[in-house]
Formats: C-alpha cells, structure tokens, sequence
C-alpha cells in the first residue's frame, strides 16, 4: 500500500465531506437546529440537477447553476413554513419533523424516480488526472476539496465580514434582543437555511459526478457529514473542513486495509475523537 | 403635538396581570423618567413598549401610528430604540459590529453614526475591536446605549442604566444624555434610582404594583408623595 | 376527592380493559387464520419496541435513533446462540436481552458525553458501527447473513405441546408459541413501564423532563437514572429483536440494524399515538398497521403518508392522537399525571431572562 496516495486520496475524499457538512454546521451555528433530512435534500439536489441536464441537454456545472436559486428557495420556504415552527427549547419536534422530512424525501424520490442508481455525466473531466508531486490525483476530487475550501472561506467571510453574518451571530447569541435590533429572527433563520441548501447543491453536484446515487444513500451522507460537523467542534466552518478531511482520511485508510471496512474506519474516528475531545477539535468559545 | 402616548395599558404573562391601564405621555425632546421598586412593572412597561410582551390593552401610539401589538423588529423601525436592562451585548460580536448592528435595519436622520458615537464614548474607538463581553460593566452600559442611537430613535428608552454600575461610573454614563438630548431624541428613562432620575428628567412617573401612582416635574413633587407612591407606605 | 376517585375508578377501568384485550389476543390463535397470528405477532413486536422507545425519548428525553443497534444485537445473539451452540431458541431469547443490556453500558458510556440532537447522531453512528462489525462476523454469515437450521424453531420448548393441542402444523405451532411470547412481552414491557413510571425514580424521571434543576435539587441524579432507563430498554428491544428474527428465519445484518424498520417506523408508531404517553404507542401501532395495509397496493406510499402524518402531529397536536383523545373525552388510560413535551413558541418569547 501506498501510504502517501492512500492519505491524499482520503484528503479529496474528505473534500466531499466537508462539502455535506458545511450547510449543516452553519445551520447548527444559527439555530441550534439539527436536520436529519440534510443527507436527503442533498440527493434531492443531485435530482434536481439530473432533471436540468436532461430536460436542457446540457452540463451538469452547467445545470447546477440553475438548480442553486431553486434550493435556495426551497431551503427558505422549509424554514419559514415549517422549520421555524418546531423550533424551540423542546429538542423533539424539530428532530422528529426532520426525520419525517427525510422519511419522505427519500419516498418521493423512490416513487419519481426508482430504485436505480443514477449518475451526473460531467464528459471528459471525470477522467482526466494531473500529476502532484509523486502522486496522481483526479481532476475531480481535486476540484471537489478545492471548492470545499472555497465554501468553508466564502461562508467564513460571510459570517464574520457582512451585515447579514453579524446578524446570523447575534441571532444565535440572543433571539430576542437581536429583535431590538429590527431583526426578525425567523427570516434570519430562512436565508441561513437557504444558503444551507444552496451549499448542499454544490455538494449534490460533485457526489452525483463522482459516484452513482439512488434515493436511500442520504442517511449515510448525513452521517458522516455529522462526524466532520461534530469533531471539529459545533459552529466552527474550519472546524468543519478538519472534521470532513479527518473522516476522509480515516475512511481511505481503513478501505486501504481492508474494502469492507472503509465506513467502519470513519465512524470509529468519529468515536475516537469524541472519547479525547467530546466538544470536538476547534468548539466555539461562548457555546 | 405629543409624540408617544400610551394610553391604558395593561399586559400580562399568563395568568399574571403586571400591568393595571398604564398612561404615559411623552413630549417631543422631553426626557422623562419612570421609577419604582423592584417587580413594579417598569421592565414590564419597557417590554410591552418595544413589542417583546404584547400589550393585552390600551394603546401605544408614536406620533399618528398605532404600534399597539406591532412585531418588536417593526417598532425599531418605527423609530424606538431600547437600552434593555442588563446590556444584553452579543458576546459573538465585536464593540463595533455591536454598535453597527443596532443601524442594520433604520438609520433615520443619520445623526448618530459611528463616528458620532466615538465621539460621545472615545473608549468605545480605542475598544473597537475587542469582543464586546470584554469590555467592564460600564463600557458595556456605553455600546449599549450606542447600538440604541446607531438606529437614531425618535424615543430611546433606558431600562436601568445603572444597575451593578459603581456611582462614578453612572455619572459618566447620565453625562452623554445632553448630547443624546441635542440629536432631538425624546428620552425614557427607568430608574430605581429617585436622586439620579430626578436630576436628569423633565417630569416623572412613579410606578407601583403595575400602577402609575404619581405623576409629575421633579420639582413640584415633595419627598414625602414620592416617597409614598414608591413604597405605598401612607404617613397620615 | 372527586378527581382521586376519577382516577382510582379509570385506573381500574383501564386494568380491566386491558385484561379483557389480553385475553382476547391470547385466545386468538384457537380460532383466527395463521396469517393473522402472523401479522398481529409484526405489530406487537413493532408495540413492543415503541413502548421502549417511548420510555427513552418521551419520558426520559433521549431521543435515540440507534435502538435499531439492540434489535441486532438480540437478533445475531439468539442465533448465534442456537446456530454455534445450539441452545434452546427459548434461551437464546433471555441470553439476547442480557447481551444487548451489557452492551448498551459502553454504548451509553460513549453516547452520554453528547447532548440533545448529537446524542440522536452518535446512537445513529453507533447502531452503524454494530452493523459492520456484525458484517464482518463470518460464522454467522457475515454481510450475507444466515438463516436457521430447519425446524429450529419448531423444536422449541413447547412447540409440541401447542401442536398438539390445536391440531396444527408444527410451523403453526411454532408462529403461535412466538406470538404468545411477544404478546407476553408487550403485556410485561407496559406494565412494567407503567410500575416503573409510578415508583419514586419514574416520577423522578418526569420530573427531570419537566425541569433538570429542580429535580438535581429534590435529590435525583439525572444521569443515573437516564443509564437505567437506557439499560433497561436495550433489554427489552434485545429480547424483541430476537423474537422477530427467531420468526423471520433469516437474517443480515442490514435488515437486523435496518434504521427504517427498526426505529423510522417505531418513532413515527409513537408519534402518532402521542409521545409521553403509555397509551400512545398502543394506539400509534395500531394506525400504522391499518395504514400500511390499506396503502399495501402503492409501494412505498405509505411510507410518505407516514412522515406527513408525522410531521403534521408535531406541528398541530404534539400529544399525538391519544393526546387529542384525551383532550377531547376527558378520559385517560393508565394515568400517570405529568405533561407531554412542552410546545415552545419562537416566534414571542416571553421575558428577556
């Protein structure tokens, strides 16, 4: 085996990872809210772009920018009509609406579009590598950890450089003054919960070109999406980046060893690091 | 022509009336001043004011428009600022994006800007950066007051300024209101503090048990009256 | 005293009632079709699991999504106990529930340290982990799985005897002697909750529910009690989970740790019927079953009227249908006096504090 190329390919893995779990870290840093359909609106996404590229005949880059507007809106009208409404000192209604979300993304897409196993043609690209160093990477998993840098720096400017991430923080600081402010926190909520579901867009795009995907795959994408968000600690994006490359690398390692144990390997690094660190790598101070 | 009046106002947390038909008149420029006891209802009051307890009664009216159970994020906008008790900063926020975010959503006549602020609390330039929660009890009391003007309020309404603050450090404080005075802001005041509220009030209000109990200028008031509707005690 | 008497004569009533239905069920295999003892046997076990969930997420608030890790582990200790040492199924069963309880002390040890949601991931993570290590188990037929010796269950303890009193085929007997068990089961898990939520420590446990501070200050120790409640239902869900797999015949370790049958379905069973209450989950396997036979004909539709039925009780009536009922009639079965999950509102807060 290989070491050096097992831990780069874990890294491009982890890329993807991060990319799954970005959304749900900043809607976790806004709201405190859990959603356990993220792994399925993903997959959702990944249809999404599927039936643009067929329907328009063109690139599935391409399609993903019209797909990006359309999850954005769907992410506010969730928030706003049904999120919004369960979210609360309770932890129960807003995990059991989200499950029942998943439940039923994952059945219409069952019903919309079978069982089989689909898969977003990106052309020539997928199979193009380039040479690094002693190493051969893909075109495509190098762009997927390259954008998954990308999103984790843009969401982290957005956070801490503009008006709408100082309200995003004092939003989660403190719901009701930040109303003081003129700032009505459930709208706050819909646009984090957008640009949760335009982030997982990207993610859809660079999952449904690298790899087959049906309707029941989002659960285990949700998974390890929150392994990367809770090792590198609750509301921290680089935090996040580290916890989706950690995964990564855990899973290509224990795939190196043996096939069947590449998921295994990723959840006992979740288990490992939560058993040293339970607040994670990098937890928010005032948390 | 009067530019806050709260007429008859009653409010309640469940089945806990905490305030009995308030009437309070606020005239343009003026700075009043509402004192009481512990649990007399001036939060209360403040709350319902700035829409974070829906009134159950009466009216609040700013200028011609009824803001009666208007949404808090829409009163701000209608023009009133509050000063809550205990500061309330957010600790995720810097000194100036705490000052910045109180303009996020009104500025108004663009009188108070940041630089504006700086010049009424220079601190608050030199602390800019820092975490807000860094910051001593009175400098905090300072970016509060500040967010409140970033959004340059018609009336801004200061809900214990000198709660758990040294006396020096309050008089620092009561010192920016003639500038805040100047900018044409109408001013509520709730203290528990009779010396400090009458020095800077037009007239005052004496609340108890949720009841206006005495009304007045600081001046025509005796000791003895206020002493009476603070404590309810009866020196007949 | 009017309100004492009330309970007093509804607790009775409810007693009764539920004797009545006991024996009811008991006595429906000597005339009902085998298919029936078959289905009957799916929904009591499905009962059986929601009961112990309800008993973690509506009374004890750790809401789990893992409990599918202790139907596997039941399931795989029973046959690995009749394939590899030839036990008794009977004893299998007992032995599962002991496994899943010892089990389920590293499990808590490691999911404990998360709170709330995270705790909901980390089980999730953990039933995961059980399912790949049991893949990797080849004696039992790793990730393919395996199926019991034939007869097995037919050899079982008392087998014989059913047979030969109701003059059926040993596999009848069989589906009969395991219906009986889960019925059995069912009867002991609600009753047991039932004692458990009325002694000292349950009422302890709704109290921390209900406000963790004032509980700490009346001499509960929350974390304790939470382990208890956590073992004891990984008891109970191990020994259902054996049962289930001792009646299918066959199994893998994705269907043994399957996330849908296991726990989807008996979250959404108590839901429906109405979290925080004994009743509910009674009541919510009884709808489910209704749905999934009269949607039956169009494939996984029922698994999304499922989710918004789901959904729309938490938004509209988070006692679920026993709740409403309740709300309705003014009646209760089995009286605990507490209150559901509080419905919190966000959009006014109350107070600054």
């Amino acid at each position: 085996m290989n070491w050096l190329d097992t831990l780069v390919q874990g890294l491009l893995l982890g890329g993807l990872y991060a990319l799954f779990a970005a959304g749900l870290s900043l809607v976790f840093g806004v709201m405190r809210l859990v959603n356990l359909a993220h792994g399925d609106l993903i997959v959702l996404a990944a249809y999404l772009i599927l039936m643009i590229t067929t329907a328009l005949g063109i690139n599935p880059f391409l399609a993903a920018l019209f797909a990006l507007p359309v999850m954005f809106a769907l992410g506010w009208v969730l928030q706003t009509y049904l999120l919004n409404r369960v979210l609360g000192e309770d932890i129960l209604p807003p995990l059991l609406v989200t499950f029942g979300l998943s439940v039923v993304i994952q059945n219409v897409l069952l019903q919309g579009f079978t069982a089989d196993s689909r898969k977003l043609a990106a052309g020539a690209i997928e199979s193009q590598s380039l040479p690094l160093g002693p190493v051969t990477v893909g075109v495509m998993p190098l762009m997927t950890l390259v954008t998954a840098v990308l999103v984790i720096v843009v969401l982290n400017q957005v956070f801490y450089r503009t008006a709408l991430g100082r309200a995003f923080r004092a939003t989660s600081d403190d719901m009701v003054t930040v109303q003081l402010m003129g700032i009505q926190p459930q709208r706050v909520f819909a646009i984090a919960t957008g640009i949760a579901l335009v982030v997982a867009t990207i993610a859809a795009l660079f999952l449904g070109t690298r790899s087959n995907f049906d309707p029941s795959i989002g659960p285990a994408r949700l998974l390890y999406a929150f392994e990367a968000v809770i090792i590198g600690g609750l509301g921290s994006l680089w935090g996040t980046l580290a916890g989706g490359l950690i995964i990564g690398v855990a899973q290509a390692l224990g795939a190196a060893i043996n096939p069947e144990w590449q998921i295994l390997a990723g959840h006992i690094a979740f288990v490992a690091v939560l058993l040293v660190r339970p607040r994670g790598l990098f937890p928010r101070a005032n948390d | 022509m009067t530019l806050l009046s709260i007429t008859d106002l009653t409010a309640r947390y469940g089945d806990f009336q905490a305030l009995f038909g308030v009437d309070i008149q606020l005239e343009p420029g003026e700075t009043i001043a509402i004192i009481g006891a512990n649990g007399a209802g001036k939060t209360t009051l403040m709350r319902a004011i700035t829409g974070i307890v829906p009134p159950s009664g009466g009216s609040i009216r700013l200028q011609d428009r009824d803001l009666t159970r208007a949404p808090a994020p829409e009163i701000l906008k209608a023009g009133i600022a509050m000063v809550p008790e205990g500061r309330r900063l957010f600790p995720s926020l810097t000194v100036e994006e705490n000052l910045l975010i109180g303009g996020q959503k009104r500025q108004g006549n663009g009188f108070w800007t940041l630089a504006r602020i700086h010049e009424l609390f220079p601190i608050l330039a030199e602390r800019r950066h820092s975490p807000a929660t860094a910051l001593s009890g009175g400098q905090q009391q300072m970016v509060a007051i500040g967010r409140a003007l970033m959004s340059n309020p018609e009336v801004l309404l200061c809900d214990e300024l000198s709660l758990g603050l040294a006396p020096v450090v309050i008089k620092e404080i009561y010192a920016s209101f003639p500038m805040i005075r100047q900018s044409g802001t109408a001013i509520i005041v709730v203290e528990q503090d009779i010396g400090q509220a009458m020095k800077v009030a037009d007239r005052l209000y004496c609340m108890m048990e949720g009841r206006i109990t005495l009304s007045g200028r600081p001046g025509d008031l005796s000791r003895e009256a206020i002493h009476d509707a603070y404590f309810g005690v009866s020196h007949a | 005293m009017t309100q004492i008497s009330n309970l007093t004569q509804s607790r009775s009533f409810s007693f009764a009632l539920i004797a009545l239905l006991a024996v009811v069920m008991a006595l429906l295999p000597f005339f009902a079709p085998r298919a029936v003892v078959q289905d009957l046997f799916m929904i009591l076990a499905l009962t059986v699991l929601a009961l112990n969930w309800n008993m973690l997420a509506g009374f004890a608030g750790l809401v789990s999504v893992g409990q599918q890790a202790f139907v596997g582990i039941g399931a795989y200790t029973a046959f690995a106990g009749v394939i590899l040492y030839g036990l008794d199924p009977l004893t299998g069963v007992l032995i599962a529930g002991i496994v899943a309880m010892v089990l389920s002390i590293p499990v808590a040890f490691f999911t404990f340290r998360l709170n709330g949601a995270y705790f909901a991931i980390a089980t999730w993570v953990v039933a995961d982990i059980l399912r790949l290590a049991f893949s990797q188990w080849k004696a039992v037929g790793g990730g393919t799985g395996t199926s019991l010796p034939k007869g097995t269950t037919k050899d079982m303890l008392g087998v014989q005897a059913i047979k030969d009193a109701l003059d059926v085929s040993s596999a009848a007997a069989a589906d009969t002697m395991l219906y009986w068990l889960v019925l059995a089961l069912a009867l002991v898990t609600l009753v047991a909750s039932y004692m458990f939520l009325r002694s000292r420590m349950g009422l302890g446990l709704q109290a921390i529910r209900d406000n963790v501070n004032a509980a700490r200050s009346v001499g509960v120790d929350p974390l304790r009690l939470k382990a208890l409640v956590f073992l004891l239902t990984a008891f109970g869900t191990g020994i259902c989970g054996a049962l289930i797999f001792l009646q299918l015949g066959r199994i893998t370790p994705n269907s043994a740790f399957a996330v849908t049958d296991w726990t989807a379905f008996v979250i959404f069973i108590v839901v429906i019927g109405g979290i925080g209450t004994l009743p509910g989950p009674i009541i919510g396997a009884v709808v489910f079953y209704i749905l999934k036979r009269l949607l039956s004909d169009y494939g996984s539709v029922y698994l999304i009227v499922l989710g918004l039925i789901g959904i729309a009780i938490m938004l509209f009536a988070r006692r679920g249908l026993w709740g409403m009922l309740k709300e309705r009639t003014g009646f209760d079965l089995l009286p605990l006096s507490h209150r559901p999950p509080a419905a919190v509102q966000t959009t006014k807060e109350g107070a600054l504090t």
